[in-house]
């Protein structure tokens, strides 16, 4: 279980978080969204570990996250420039070195499910499979938890799915968790358990897909799109 | 192949009703081995755990059944399924009335055009 309490992050005299309480339990594909700036990747790297809340607390499995959390959690980030001179197999043996949970062989077999080929360079592959080669390496991790910003962003239509069907194939959905920040909600939706939407640093609301549609008769893009005009014509930003 | 679900309706129930389409269409048989969980799950796109869903509210429909160490296979029970195509066709015929009641027309008036444009298809 990743648990947040009363989490704040200024950069500056800019609030990228402010107040954030946050439950996710075990075993759930749990989409992150919410417009540009309102604090998704901020979230992310705090639970991974890679940047320190201003305040409140953060742990992972009761454990307080640092920097040495980076051996439970498998974060994925958004960058496109990914060790461009190794080849995907120098990459996973470099994952090897860092990671005492990466597994080389499921890597490879990711790897192969997702059509790269071991011996090409990064910086010679298309975008697309660079896409793919980090999925790869990610999902080579036996994580409880991965954090991955921005999945599906700048891929074409086949990547995405790859990468959703990757995702589907290789973690457990009994006992991994994935948390991801995505623009994709259309095509993420039906990937995932539930929905938290950030809007200006705070969660105005986390809700299970299935009941936005069956309760409120909607997708979720639609949902977030109405709570996002409500937030802001009312001025509420509040939420659990 | 991953599939363009309705806005309006849970994932999973649109999912139930795709397989027992399938069914009633006959290109899944009575009898038939249903994928795994993983398997039919990673062929959508869907969460691995709507599928388990799927699966479940299949079973408690006595539509399919899980036979231990083999896996799921729709049920050969011919009057469950028979059963199953009398309840789609009740579904349709229900949605149908729905709609041309809201739009005003009479069912007898409908049931004269079906016919009338039946016998023209045939001539």
């Amino acid at each position: 279980m990743i648990a947040l309490e009363q989490v704040e992050k200024n950069y500056g005299k800019k609030q990228a978080l402010k107040g954030v309480n946050l439950i996710i339990p075990p075993g759930k594909i749990i989409g992150l969204v919410g417009e540009n700036g309102s604090g998704k990747s901020t979230l992310l790297k705090i639970i991974a570990g890679l940047t320190t809340p201003s305040s409140g607390t953060i742990q992972v499995n009761g454990i307080k996250a640092t920097r040495s959390i980076a051996s439970k959690v498998a974060y994925m980030p958004d960058a496109d420039v990914f060790y461009p001179i190794f080849s995907v197999e120098k990459l996973f043996r470099f994952y090897e070195t860092q990671f005492e949970d990466f597994n080389y062989s499921k890597a490879c077999i990711v790897a192969q499910y997702l059509n790269i080929p071991l011996e090409a360079k990064l910086k010679t592959l298309s975008k697309g499979n660079r896409g793919r080669a980090k999925m790869a390496a990610t999902l080579g991790r036996e994580a409880s938890y991965y954090l991955l910003d921005e999945p599906f962003s700048g891929f074409d239509p086949l990547v995405r799915e790859d990468i959703i069907k990757g995702m589907i194939q290789f973690t457990d959905p009994e006992t991994q968790t994935v948390l991801m920040s995505t623009h994709e909600i259309k095509e993420a939706e039906p990937l995932l358990d539930a929905i938290i939407l950030l809007n200006h640093g705070k969660i105005l609301a986390y809700e299970e897909v299935e009941t936005i549609r069956d309760q409120f008769r909607m997708d979720s893009i639609t949902w977030m799109t109405k709570l996002i005009k409500e937030g802001d014509l009312s001025g509420n930003e509040t939420y659990r | 192949m991953s599939i363009d679900f309705l806005p309006d309706k849970p994932i999973y129930q649109q999912l139930i009703d795709r397989i027992t389409g399938e069914i009633i269409r006959g290109n899944v048989k009575p009898g038939e081995k249903l994928p795994s969980v993983r398997e039919y799950a990673v062929e959508v796109g869907v969460n691995a755990n709507t599928m388990q869903r799927v699966y479940k509210e299949l079973e408690m429909m006595r539509i399919s059944e899980t036979k231990r160490g083999q896996g799921t296979f729709v049920t050969d029970n011919e009057t469950r399924l028979q059963q199953l195509r009398d309840e789609v066709k009740e579904g349709l015929v229900e949605s149908f009335l729905n709609s041309i009641e809201a739009l005003g027309f009479s069912k007898k008036e409908m049931i004269e055009f079906i016919q009338t444009r039946e016998r023209g298809e045939k001539q």
